[in-house]
């Protein structure tokens, strides 16, 4: 034990010899027998697989990395949040779902489908995101207004508590949206027959998984041959928008005022309030960012996917807040790396293990990270943020 | 200019200020000596609004600022240098700055005033595209008052700008304090090196345990003999 904190405090005046087998290295020694002798082998018939046919793996990279990409764009919503106010807002997975129900409600009262014109198609997607944007933008932040920003004096664990009572709420919300009969009985109230559009899109079964039409061309991009791997304008056009997101609030924090004082107001609030911060506001405009980027994510999904589901929520956000942890909470590029890797693992953890491990592989990864980089990769000590 | 009527301020149940007045005249220094804890650094805080009092009045130019929120008070030409210095520690030396000018939209004006505070303190133009939590303790404490004056203040509170510095730099900053004051900014001065701040003050106030015991020209507190027992080490 004391050579142990010897090597923790790291001070100088107690230097003494160090034995070289110390508790740690007996440890990792062990823990690494241990480890080779239960899954040596298993893992070396994954290597193999991999290596057989190089096609499969590279396509499953693509794969990975294409949901890796929107993965990223949740797992920001989560980071900005948790940066400025240090709440993990465990509502943000439905923020998300809300995103993906509201287009598709959208897209159905539009009557967008896979006939429309190219130009209806492109316009229409281009409103409709950025109605899902402002939608789930004002979703999340009067989700701080009226169920976070009262506790912000409380013990930590009050809006921690409150944010899970907003997740639970909002999968109710998501069910009740997906009944048909709501829609047609709005119509028949209001009048509005256009309403009974957004009941058709939603079918018949108000929890089941509701599809969205096939709006987006799923043929081979020209560029890259299909003998390579497949990957098609829907898959590109995800991984644009979402790495047009990323980069527009990448650049949005790191030069524009207001972005400034988003990173201010996360490093000491009481100083911002000095500088003339309105803190409430800015707080505000961090949960707006968030939700729009979970909207967008949703809408992305929903598109991508085929399907959206009340509780698609719950799944997409552990995966993304694993991916905000692992990459640095706090940290705009760590999450995204996170998001991509998480993507990646998910991927060829699919493909080689069966899906039905993937978490465990993912969770076991996240552990073995935190605990040589508590700080998540690219997290810094005490935490940078935002 | 600045004047405080009978202000109570409460931490919680915690009495910390039991009604504080004071007034502060254009263009002069005014320093707040006194013990740890007799509510020096909640003075200025009350004045900025981070902590409003429950009672009393704070008049800045006739105007009732008590309940303006703080982030509006550095609007009206009160700005802060705040104890323990607080600078943004991820933000470069020069975001920094400019965070302190938030409020202000004039970029040719921020500019110039940019380029007093790296003539102020020109260690600060060496490290401007360093981050703030890399810098030396008294590189922080210029970088706080130079962000404090990039509001372009009219009234500069400085929360123990002398705190944790080597002598050579104390004698330094109270230097440049008396120079910024003599640009025509008014100030006030917490400190607890009360021999300092009473060297380079017009008129000072000793509080203790959240009142005002004792107030005079900084020349006559010199010479009286509590402030001498307590304040200034002489016996």
């Amino acid at each position: 034990m004391a050579t142990r904190s010897v090597s923790q405090s790291g001070d100088p005046v107690e230097v003494h010899q160090r034995p070289w087998l110390t508790t740690r290295r007996v440890i990792i020694i062990v823990s690494t027998i241990v480890f080779l002798a239960l899954f040596g082998i298993p893992l070396l018939n994954v290597g193999y697989k991999m290596v057989e046919t190089p096609s499969l793996f590279l396509q499953q990279v693509v794969t990975g990395l294409t949901k890796g990409t929107y993965l990223a764009i949740i797992a920001l919503g989560y980071t900005l949040v948790y940066g400025i106010i240090e709440l993990i807002n465990f509502a943000h997975g439905e923020v998300y779902m809300m995103g993906a129900f509201f287009s598709l409600s959208l897209i159905g009262l539009f009557g967008l489908s896979g006939e429309s014109s190219a130009l209806a198609l492109t316009f229409g997607l281009v409103g409709i995101m950025i109605c899902t944007m402002t939608f789930t933008a004002v979703l999340n932040a009067s989700i701080e207004r009226f169920a976070y920003r009262p506790l912000r004096n409380a013990p930590r664990l009050a809006p921690l508590i409150s944010a899970i009572g907003v997740s639970f709420m909002l999968q109710n919300v998501g069910i009740l949206w997906g009944d048909h009969n709501l829609w047609d009985n709005l119509a028949d109230w209001t009048g509005i027959d256009r309403l009974t559009r957004i009941g058709d899109a939603m079918g018949s079964n108000m929890v089941a998984p509701k599809s969205f039409p096939s709006l987006l061309p799923n043929r081979q991009v020209p560029f890259i041959p299909d003998s390579w791997f497949t990957f098609t304008w829907k898959s590109l056009l995800v991984v644009v928008v979402s790495l047009s997101l990323l980069g527009a609030l990448y650049a949005f924090v790191r030069f524009t005022k207001l972005g400034k004082a988003m990173r201010a107001t996360a490093q000491d609030r009481d100083a911002s309030r000095l500088m003339g911060i309105n803190v409430d506001l800015t707080i505000s405009l961090t949960f707006l960012i968030g939700g729009a980027l979970g909207g967008a994510a949703g809408m992305l999904v929903g598109l991508y996917t085929g399907t959206a589901v009340f509780n698609m929520g719950f799944t997409a956000g552990l995966l993304a807040f694993t991916a905000a942890v692992l990459g640095g909470i706090g940290n705009i590029l760590g999450s995204a790396l996170g998001g991509l890797l998480i993507g990646l693992l998910l991927a060829l953890s699919d493909q080689y293990l069966g899906s039905r491990w993937s978490n465990a592989v993912i969770f076991a990864i996240l552990v073995l990270i935190l605990v040589f980089r508590p700080t998540g990769l690219l997290g810094e000590e005490g935490g940078q943020k935002a | 200019m600045l004047q405080l009527n009978d202000i109570h301020t409460y931490y919680g149940n915690i009495h910390a200020l039991k009604g504080i007045s004071l007034h502060i005249d254009q263009g002069e220094i005014v320093t707040l000596i006194g013990a740890n804890g007799a509510g020096k650094s909640t003075t200025l805080r009350t004045i900025s609004g981070i902590t409003p009092p429950r009672r009393g009045r704070v008049l800045f130019e006739d105007q009732e600022i008590n309940g303006i929120p703080a982030h509006n008070i550095v609007k009206l030409g009160i700005s802060q240098s705040p104890e323990g210095r607080h600078i943004f520690p991820n933000l470069t030396v020069r975001e920094n700055l400019e965070m302190g000018a938030f409020t202000r939209n004039d970029k040719q004006g921020i500019e110039e005033d940019m380029e007093r505070a790296f003539n102020l303190f020109p260690r600060l133009r060496e490290r401007s595209s360093q981050r703030g939590g890399t810098l030396s303790g008294g590189e922080q404490q210029m970088l706080a008052i130079g962000r404090a004056l990039m509001a372009r203040p009219r009234m500069l509170l400085l929360d123990e700008p002398s705190m944790g510095l080597a002598p050579v730099l104390v004698d330094q900053i109270f230097e440049i304090v008396q120079n910024i004051n003599e640009q025509g900014t008014t100030i006030l001065l917490v400190e607890q090196n009360a021999l300092m701040a009473l060297s380079i003050a017009h008129r000072g106030y000793v509080l203790q345990t959240g009142e005002i015991v004792l107030a005079d020209s900084a020349a006559a507190l010199r010479d009286n003999e509590m402030v001498q027992k307590a304040y200034l080490g002489i016996e």
